[in-house]
């Protein structure tokens, strides 16, 4: 079962990095200055990001052991990292689902934007095993991710914020 | 050994077969280490789902008379049956599943859900519908049987195919190698059933038409029933 979900998802990654190089090597991309070509594009919410989520998780230390949930978060364009904002994370795990509380928690970014939480062992939810994050306090627009688990083994998932000023 | 002992082997063969692809797959289920960090909703949903698919397996071997006893319009009979309850299953499956996280069920429902094998869920789900509306409705449709059947095998095997399409990516409390084993089985029966009902049995019946002139019309009638 899970090599189906691989090979779907090693399919987007081989496209994403087909597609890299496409855009950057298109007509397009030779006259546009260079400053606009690196600048950083803000990341859109996924699919199904905000399901289950409940506003204002409180600050935690950690919400269990053995899975880590992890992340950098940058301002679009200058890609220069944000420090000190508000990451809500939730999840199902061995705790519970995923509209359970004890599995909804928020950290706050450090000095070079990244983020960790350890919470219990997320497993599969709806058919995936995946997890949700949130920036929603209102400096940067609102941006729900989704981030998928290749496999319902791993014991972390990482997903990235570029957020647009709002 | 009579031929009557042999009817008898086959029939325990092909009943304990058929109870074997129904029961191994969901009985394993039933020890997923998933179902603990589950609520009752998911539970009962996630296995109405599992039952589906069992019952959509031993469906078309039902009126094709496959298994002893359900030869003719006992066949037909418990097909009826069968489809009642594949109808209640699908209800406890989506309602199960909307107690447990509304957003993500009518997400699925609106075909907006991020997981790819919603769409195949909700597909067989309004072919399921539409199957139960083409039966409680037969006699005011007042469609030609032949053409009746001939919608009711269509969505039948749109049914089973996004069913099936729906069950495989789905990672969740079945266990993978029984549940690839149930949805070849489902596959295969359904696309049994339909060549041999649809097909031979009715090249078999218009063969035979001459040289038996109506002696044995009762048989040639059911075969392509």
């Amino acid at each position: 079962m899970a090599y189906e979900f691989l090979s779907r998802r090693s399919f987007l990654a081989a496209t994403a990095g087909l597609a890299g190089p496409a855009l950057v090597s298109s007509p397009l991309g030779l006259v546009l200055p260079a400053a606009a070509a690196t600048a950083i594009a803000p990341t859109q919410t996924m699919r199904g990001g905000a399901n289950n989520y409940r506003p204002n998780a409180p600050m935690v230390e950690r919400l269990g052991s053995g899975f880590f949930v992890r992340g950098k978060v940058v301002r679009a364009g200058a890609g220069t990292p944000l420090k000190g904002l508000r990451i809500q994370i939730w999840a199902a795990t061995v705790l519970g689902g995923e509209p359970d509380p004890v599995n909804h928690g928020s950290v706050l970014t450090r000095d070079d934007g990244s983020f960790e939480l350890e919470m219990a062992q997320i497993v599969p939810n709806f058919g995936q095993p995946h997890a949700h994050l949130a920036y929603d306090d209102g400096s940067f627009e609102t941006v729900f991710l989704r981030p998928v688990m290749p496999s319902a083994r791993d014991t972390s998932v990482s997903a990235d914020f570029v957020l647009a000023p709002s | 050994m009579g031929s009557i002992d042999r009817r008898w082997i086959w029939a325990v063969l092909a009943w304990s077969g058929a109870a074997l692809v129904m029961i191994v797959p969901a009985a394993i289920t039933a020890f997923s280490p998933y179902l603990a960090y589950r609520t009752l909703p998911y539970i009962v949903g996630g296995f109405a789902g599992v039952i589906s698919l069992s019952l959509l397996f031993i469906q078309p071997l039902l009126p094709a008379g496959y298994l002893a006893g359900s030869e003719g319009s006992a066949g037909r009979r418990w097909h009826r049956w069968v489809g009642v309850a594949l109808v209640v299953a699908v209800v406890l499956h989506v309602g199960g599943l909307y107690l447990t996280s509304p957003p993500d069920t009518i997400d699925a429902l609106l075909l907006i859900s991020p997981t790819p094998f919603s769409i195949y869920g909700v597909t067989a789900m309004w072919g399921v519908v539409a199957t139960a509306a083409l039966v409680v409705f037969r006699r005011r449709l007042g469609l030609r049987f032949s053409i009746w059947r001939l919608i009711h095998n269509g969505l039948a095997a749109i049914v089973v195919v996004a069913t099936v399409i729906h069950a495989l990516q789905i990672e969740g409390a079945m266990e993978p190698i029984t549940k690839w084993m149930l949805c070849m089985a489902t596959l295969a029966a359904m696309s049994v059933a339909l060549l041999d009902l649809r097909v031979v049995r009715p090249i078999h019946a218009w063969r035979n038409r001459g040289s038996t002139r109506g002696a044995k019309r009762e048989p040639s009638e059911s075969a392509i029933r």
